[in-house]
């Protein structure tokens, strides 16, 4: 793999760019692997690319149905922060924040990591309060958090409505300076192109339909490229996790929901943090491009369909409009919608299943984005020493029936929480 | 925007109904506890037809059992809930 610089840009200004090779290759699959990993997201890829590079397992393989980069990696809104109040999901949250900051040198790929904020406001009394809770929880676990006042949130984010009369008036915010955005595609591709460049083969048009059982043990994949024998298997299939964790005969703490995104024509720079809101579920950041993106809740029931009902849009841009009144002269070019596996805290899944050989990543709901680099960190520790990492034991499979769900929004146990 | 069919008010569009759980996790009363927990904390989520309850929240306000693909978000059909209806 030749390494992306400044100096092969010039080199390539004097011979027309010929100089550039596809940044990953498209093998076929060989008839066994070390490890072979279901779904070619972020997490998919981030697992194999860590597993190569800090483990030296190379012999590896990432099986996507579609291609990479298809299915939520590349459908989010594209924020990245650690705000949690729960100490599990701090610690899990701040070590994927730590490798966001390094991760275009690390992968030799512009991610366009962007630390421009991450903005919640608060609309009332309770509001300030939670956020100050929250602030404070974050403090301890030694993650700086900002409580702003009202008029120091004029200053940041001048376009919202700072009026009385606001339906969801600003009474100040919590903001944490390292939050902010990334370019989702930029993401995978930088992922596929550093697993790749270790060995790792990435199997795009390769869905996987079956798993092949000696007793308790996954042995193999049935996949729409043949059979593919596996030492260990790990799904990393997002809004699919429970689809294919029944390939083995498991039912997992998830349904699967829609959540839906979308964006407007491009403007000047009028955002300038991630604007959240603590009462609302609503949140908005202008892309590199000027695009204001915008999301909001999922459907609140099971689908796996990859498109949205308008009354949910609706809602989202409802609350959008009541916090920037300017919104309402833009015109909306897209929306679409992923497949999220809602969890019943929340929370992610990370570790083995009641099956030998089988390791589940998933449970993301819609908050997987920013976990994609540390998860894929962990989740391959844990992958090449069989055993969970420290940091990602709370959030094992088994935690439900054994009493000690993460539910950061203490909401109970049901995946239609927000 | 999508229709049910309320066994009690007719058509009627989707924004007025709840989703509340897939029929397979109502826990029977006399459940042993693994059978109780696999009910209340695992789901088979399907990729296709499943059988679940709903609420008419803003209408008659009743519980409904829907059986409706999660694909196609076709309503095979909306039964009444009672207690012929529950496992
Ligand atoms: C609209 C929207 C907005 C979001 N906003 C944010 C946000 O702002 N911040 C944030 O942190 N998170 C956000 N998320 C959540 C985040 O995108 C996901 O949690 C995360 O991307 C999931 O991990 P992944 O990238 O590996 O998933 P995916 O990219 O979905 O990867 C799973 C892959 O598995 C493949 N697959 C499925 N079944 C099979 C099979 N049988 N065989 C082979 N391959 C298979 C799929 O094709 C897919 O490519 C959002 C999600 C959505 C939908
Ligand atoms: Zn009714």
């Amino acid at each position: 793999m030749s390494k992306y610089s400044a100096l092969q840009l010039l080199r390539g200004a004097f011979n027309g760019q010929s100089h550039w090779q596809p940044a990953w290759r498209h093998p076929d699959p060989k008839p066994s692997y070390d490890v072979v990993i279901i779904g070619g997201g972020g997490h998919g890829l981030a697992t194999a690319y860590y597993l190569a590079k800090v483990h030296g397992i190379t012999n590896v393989a990432v099986l996507e149905k579609g291609y990479i980069g298809s299915g939520n990696v590349g459908r989010n809104t594209t924020i990245v922060r650690s705000n949690y109040r729960l100490e599990p999901l701090g610690r899990f949250y701040e070590f994927s924040l730590k490798l966001w900051e390094g991760l275009s040198d690390d992968l030799n790929y512009n991610v366009m990591f962007s630390p421009r904020g991450a903005l919640t406001l608060g609309h009332s009394d309770a509001d300030m309060i939670r956020l100050a809770e929250k602030g404070d929880a974050m403090a301890v676990q030694g993650i700086e958090a900002e409580l702003l006042t009202r008029e120091q949130v004029m200053k940041i984010e001048p376009c919202l409505d700072f009026s009385r009369q606001a339906r969801f008036p600003i009474e100040g915010a919590m903001i944490q300076w390292r939050g902010g955005t990334a370019r989702h595609d930029a993401v995978a591709w930088g992922f596929a192109r550093g697993a790749d460049s270790h060995g790792v083969d990435i199997i795009q048009q390769c869905e996987v339909t079956g798993m092949v059982m000696d007793g308790n043990r996954v042995i193999a994949v049935e996949t729409t490229r043949g059979r593919i024998n596996a030492g260990t298997v790990a799904i990393c299939a997002a809004g699919h996790s429970g689809h294919i964790a029944a390939m083995a005969g498991l039912k997992l703490p998830v349904e699967s929901q829609t959540l839906q995104a979308m964006v407007t024509e491009g403007v000047k720079p009028m955002v300038n943090t991630v604007v959240m809101t603590q009462s609302l579920h609503c949140y908005i950041s202008q892309s590199d491009k000027g695009g204001i993106v915008f999301g909001g809740d999922p459907d609140n029931w099971p689908s796996y369909a990859q498109r949205g009902q308008p009354v949910t849009m609706e809602l989202a841009i409802q609350q959008g409009l009541a916090l920037i009144p300017a919104l309402s002269r833009l015109r909306m070019l897209r929306t679409w919608a992923g497949v999220t596996d809602m969890s019943f805290d929340g929370s992610p899944i990370i570790g083995p299943t009641p099956r030998d050989g089988l390791w589940i990543d998933g449970g993301w709901c819609y908050g997987g984005f920013k976990a994609t680099p540390g998860s894929g960190y962990l989740f391959a520790d844990t992958l090449a020493n069989q055993r969970p990492h420290l940091i990602v034991e709370p959030f094992g499979l088994d935690r439900f029936e054994r009493g000690t769900p993460v539910d950061e929004n203490g909401t109970g146990p049901f995946p239609n929480h927000r | 925007m999508k229709q049910i069919p309320c066994p009690h008010c007719g058509n009627r569009a989707q924004a007025e109904f709840v989703y509340e759980r897939s029929a397979d996790s109502v826990v029977p009363l006399d459940a042993e506890p693994a059978v109780a927990i696999a009910a209340l904390f695992s789901r088979a989520n399907l990729r296709g037809t499943e059988e679940e309850l709903w609420r008419h929240a803003h209408g008659c306000g009743m519980w409904l059992l829907i059986r409706r693909d999660r694909v196609s978000h076709h309503i095979e059909w909306v039964k009444p809930i009672g207690p012929e209806a529950l496992p």
